[in-house]
């Protein structure tokens, strides 16, 4: 992994945080993005403030990697956002701001990802789903719609990519004790948690767990696949 | 297409010399039989070209690479406009290379 190019989305805080300072600590250079700033400084670390919707400054955050690195070596797909409702009581601007970040921010990552990664005929590309798309969560039906849609979008882009000898996954993560769950009821993440293999929330070292695997030299056999942890 | 502000306007000449690098690029992962032709008139698609589906789109990434390194600003040249019209612009180096002038001559807003 070392001097291994890495570029996460929203590093600002919770698992991306996580995630750029784990691969700092081997040795890569994390490019991270997040619309604000974050706090997190390492002569590995170099961070841009985006919305990864917006392709104009998702196109020049890539040309930029471009030039200073000449080429990207990992994407991950980190960013999202989540927002429990009944169905009834979802307003279309919520839906759509869901769909947006999480669909149409990880297809033009990958897109722009694969662009740089296909001129060295390598790379590795892991996105974010969730256990709420088997689990068919009610009250997110829009969130684990998104996401069902990054599982679809991760298996035709690893055989699209696979001539190009890019990997494209997924992981699936568990309830982790991050924003993304805080207005969820307790009662709902304890009953969440039952449904589980294992019921205990997910750990970060448990996601980046995952992610290493997928991004390693021997993980070249192993595309369009989603793992979901917790024995879901 | 946008380009940066210092950005000069290329010649045709240019855009031509980094279309026929792009087809460089493609003829290393070919085998010497099938080389493409760095011609003008070479077909990219269709049953007169020997160009494949996944031939094109590397080209057509490794001609945007070409353009971006060239102006140091990011270029998609797969937009709707492109995709959209009867007679599409990708059919041959030509075409390609009319094309791209036409993007780079519009005001880049």
């Amino acid at each position: 992994m070392n001097d291994s190019v890495v570029l996460i989305t929203g590093t600002r805080k919770g698992i991306g945080r996580y995630l750029a300072e784990h691969y700092v600590a081997k040795g890569c250079r994390v490019v991270g993005c997040s619309r604000s700033a974050t706090e997190f400084e390492s002569d590995r670390y170099e961070h841009f403030c985006l919305d990864v919707t917006d392709e104009a400054a998702v196109l020049d955050l890539f040309a930029r990697i471009r030039a200073k690195h000449g080429g990207l070596d990992v994407l991950i797909n980190n960013a999202g956002i989540a927002s429990m409702n009944h169905v009834l009581l979802t307003p279309v601007k919520t839906a759509e701001r869901i769909l947006k970040t999480n669909v149409l921010g990880t297809f033009l990552f990958c897109r722009e990802a694969a662009k740089l990664m296909q001129k060295r005929g390598k790379g590795r590309i892991v996105n974010f789903t969730t256990v709420a798309v088997p689990l068919k969560l009610e009250g997110e039906a829009i969130y684990a719609a998104s996401k069902a849609a990054v599982v679809t979008l991760t298996e035709i882009l690893a055989a699209e990519l696979a001539p190009m000898h890019i990997t494209v996954n997924a992981v699936g993560p568990t309830p982790v004790k991050t924003d993304l769950i805080r207005s969820v009821p307790e009662e709902k993440l304890e009953r969440l948690l039952n449904r589980q293999a294992i019921k205990r929330f997910g750990e970060f070292r448990d996601v980046a767990n995952v992610v290493d695997f997928f991004i390693r030299p021997e993980s070249d056999f192993v595309t369009g696949q989603t793992i979901f942890l917790g024995g879901v | 297409m946008k380009l940066t502000e210092t950005a000069s306007m290329p010649d045709t000449q240019e855009i031509q010399s980094i279309i026929f690098a792009a087809i460089d690029e493609l003829n290393v992962q070919r085998e010497a039989d099938r080389q493409v032709e760095k011609s003008l008139d070479t077909k990219l698609f269709g049953k007169d070209s020997d160009v494949d589906s996944l031939d094109l789109v590397n080209l057509i990434v490794s001609v945007e690479a070409g353009l971006a390194e060239r102006f140091g600003a990011a270029v998609t040249l797969a937009d709707e406009r492109a995709f959209s019209r009867k007679s599409s612009p990708f059919k041959s180096v030509h075409s390609l290379l009319a094309y791209i002038e036409e993007l780079l001559g519009e005001d880049p807003t």
